[in-house]
């Protein structure tokens, strides 16, 4: 009994955090219908943002292991995520529903900076090839060659695969191939209940999970803006008739899927402290699993199933072999989509033409 | 009769570069062309599921690693006894019956394995699949790492080598694979496939069984891709777990895209194209794969037809004039 209690909450500060992920995929599924690949990224991105935010030397020196270091740091960390998740939006979202500008200029400046690096190793030679990037997207514009309009789902689900490559392969060479170790920004100690052994650190990731999907359903349920996104995951386009300006809310509705995900990256490095650029590839498709379980594109769903998930995984790792942890979400996936595709809170949706 | 014809000049075109192609670029070059024919047959398999029926794949790797290690082990741990039910062949007879039997195999394997993948995830919308085979693949390699008998992380380095006669072999099934898929596109099967992913409502409307065909188009594409995983290991005598991970489905997915998604030229020309220039930048490494993804990005964003996308669209308008008038 007591190794089922010790189990069941490791399973619910695991679960809680693939929650986290899966919030952003289900928020994005329901305003634009697209598994958002680069999301499982951009958690890896909040990992890293924290690593070197709590290792700079302002953290260090003046705030060393406080409290406020570690609230610091993930808020930080948080905040530069969100607005990669803006930045993924506009340039590689966005264009192929609007034509918006300057596409072509932000990906030829970042080509041009990596290759700038490449055969000069210098800021000079990054700074230089991003100028020529740039400079040749802007040119090109200008002589009238514009992204397609592309309503096919399709082509953004390519898209989305293309980001979440370039931000793997992007990290490996920026942050490095190799892992890093996350800092204990909160210390761990154990508090013994009764015969129980509670590690802190569980806690917190447990708390402070609880505390952003409570946040959550406030802006989503008691403000304006959580009425637009609301409006707009239940029809974009009517949602712009009534006035609401939907480009906005899709890059908010991004923004606040991204900060999830990196605080779901900081607890977890809290965790296990191993960090590296592929590290988001399984949490990712997990907490994608945790999002179709719930019913995607339902926020409450996400959390339900992000629980049942890393509940899931607990025990059976617990209780049998460790080996194929990995697959349990797998077949959970396959199970669900069998049987009950609309997942546990989804309701059934039928397709009109 | 010009079928026959086909086949026959087929036959003996291969059988001449086998005997001089070695010759004349080296071995280095040579291994390039081998390496571009089974890329071609995996860009090509991977097109029929992913540009001609709609729905979007991205781990074909899995499937090329069931085809790959379960041809190795038959020919690995059935040498000896295949060898003995043939021996009234030659040597390369012998060779011959154990390459086909493993490619077989590969084929019927991958095949089954398509079959579990597919049936969950294809009842759905196309985007499941994506994730689904995501999964799948990497699924795939920790149970191959966790196999000892097929020797796990260090790689299974038994396998007997047959790559004497190997560009024939490679090539030979380049020309099957392109001309079967060419000819299920031009079925009615195809016709289906092209139905689902045009509007998947109004072919189900029409009284095509949209999950059959998908399920369907999926297990064609596994099977095909379990042949490229066969010709591969037999080729390399060499199989290791990392040669089967994401970033090998991303590459063909790249192929198909570059070339342009449901045509079949264009998967050709992109899976050769593709090949050469990771060749060609085989030292800069990482840097190779940032600047694929923002080429895959640019391509869907500005052009998402894909190099040969205008010719195809060509040819079928001058068909749909010729069939008007």
């Amino acid at each position: 009994m007591i190794t089922f209690l010790q189990q069941l909450i490791n399973g619910i500060s695991q679960g809680s955090a693939y929650a986290l992920i899966a919030l952003g995929y289900t928020m994005v599924y329901g305003v634009l219908g697209l598994i958002n690949f680069a999301h499982s990224d951009v958690y890896m991105f909040g990992a890293f943002m924290g690593y070197y935010i709590a290792n700079s030397r302002v953290v260090q020196d003046r705030l060393g292991g406080s409290v406020f270091a570690a609230i610091i740091v993930m808020v930080a960390a948080m905040a530069l995520s969100a607005g990669l998740g803006m930045l993924i939006e506009r340039f590689a979202y966005r264009p192929g529903r609007t034509r918006t500008r300057f596409t072509l200029a932000f990906w030829l400046g970042i080509l041009g900076a990596v290759f700038g690096d490449l055969f000069k190793h210098s800021v000079m030679g990054v700074v230089a090839g991003a100028v020529v990037g740039i400079a040749v997207g802007v040119l090109v514009e200008l002589a009238g060659i514009h992204p397609v309009r592309q309503d096919s789902r399709l082509a953004l689900l390519i898209i989305a695969i293309g980001v979440s490559l370039f931000l793997e392969n992007g990290g490996q060479l920026v942050f490095g191939a190799d892992p890093k170790f996350f800092p204990e920004i909160i210390p761990s100690t154990s508090l013994n209940v009764g015969a129980l052994n509670l590690d802190t650190q569980k806690l917190i990731v447990l708390l402070v999970a609880i505390i952003l999907m409570v946040l959550l359903n406030l802006l989503v349920h008691y403000t304006k803006t959580g009425k637009a996104m609301r409006a707009v995951s239940y029809n974009l386009d009517a949602a712009k008739l009534m006035g609401i300006n939907t480009d906005r809310i899709i890059a908010f509705t991004f923004a606040v899927g991204s900060a999830l995900a990196a605080a779901g990256g900081i607890l977890v490095s809290l965790l296990y402290p191993k960090i590296d650029p592929l590290m988001g590839v399984m949490p990712g498709l997990k907490a994608f699993v945790a999002a179709v379980l719930g019913g995607i594109g339902n926020i409450t769903g996400a959390m339900v199933g992000g629980l049942i998930l890393g509940f899931a995984e607990v025990m059976a790792v617990g209780y049998g072999s460790s080996t194929y942890r990995d697959a349990i979400a797998f077949v959970v996936l396959v199970l669900i989509l069998l049987f009950k595709p609309g997942g546990i809170m989804g309701k059934g949706t039928v397709e009109k033409v | 009769m010009k079928r026959a014809v086909f086949w026959v000049v087929a036959v003996l075109v291969l059988v001449g570069l086998q005997m001089q192609l070695g010759n004349w670029i080296g071995p280095y070059y040579y291994k390039i062309v081998i390496l571009t024919g089974i890329n071609i047959i995996l860009a090509v398999s991977l097109n029929l599921i992913n540009g001609i029926t709609g729905q979007f794949s991205i781990g074909h790797a899995g499937f090329y690693a069931v085809g790959a290690y379960t041809s190795a082990s038959l020919v690995t741990y059935g040498e000896s006894s295949i060898r003995g039910m043939v021996e009234f062949l030659p040597r390369m007879g012998q060779d011959a019956v154990l390459l086909l039997l493993g490619i077989l195999v590969a084929a019927i394997s991958a095949g089954i394995a398509g079959l579990a993948v597919g049936i969950p995830s294809l009842r759905l919308r196309g985007d499941y699949l994506a994730i689904v085979t995501l999964g799948f693949g990497e699924i795939i390699r920790v149970v191959i790492l966790n196999v000892d008998a097929v020797g796990g992380a260090r790689g299974f380095s038994s396998i007997p080598p047959m790559s004497d006669f190997f560009l024939f072999w490679v090539f030979l099934f380049v020309v099957i694979t392109v001309s079967v898929i060419q000819n299920i596109v031009d079925s009615s099967y195809g016709r289906a496939f092209i139905s689902i992913k045009d509007d998947e409502i109004a072919a189900e409307a029409m009284g095509v069984d949209t999950t059959r065909f998908k399920v369907l188009s999926f297990v064609i594409s596994s099977m095909f891709a379990g042949i490229g995983g066969s010709l591969f290991g037999h080729y390399t005598a060499y199989l290791n777990p990392n040669s089967f991970t994401f970033i090998t489905s991303f590459y063909l997915i790249i192929m198909i895209v570059v070339g342009g998604l449901g045509s079949i030229k264009g998967s050709i020309l992109g899976a050769i194209l593709i090949t050469v220039v990771l060749e060609l930048f085989r030292s800069l490494s990482e840097f190779r794969l940032v600047g694929f993804s923002i080429l895959l990005v640019l391509v869907m964003l500005y052009r998402p037809q894909g190099l040969m996308g205008f010719w195809e669209l060509l040819r079928l308008k001058r068909r749909t004039a010729a069939a008007k008038s």
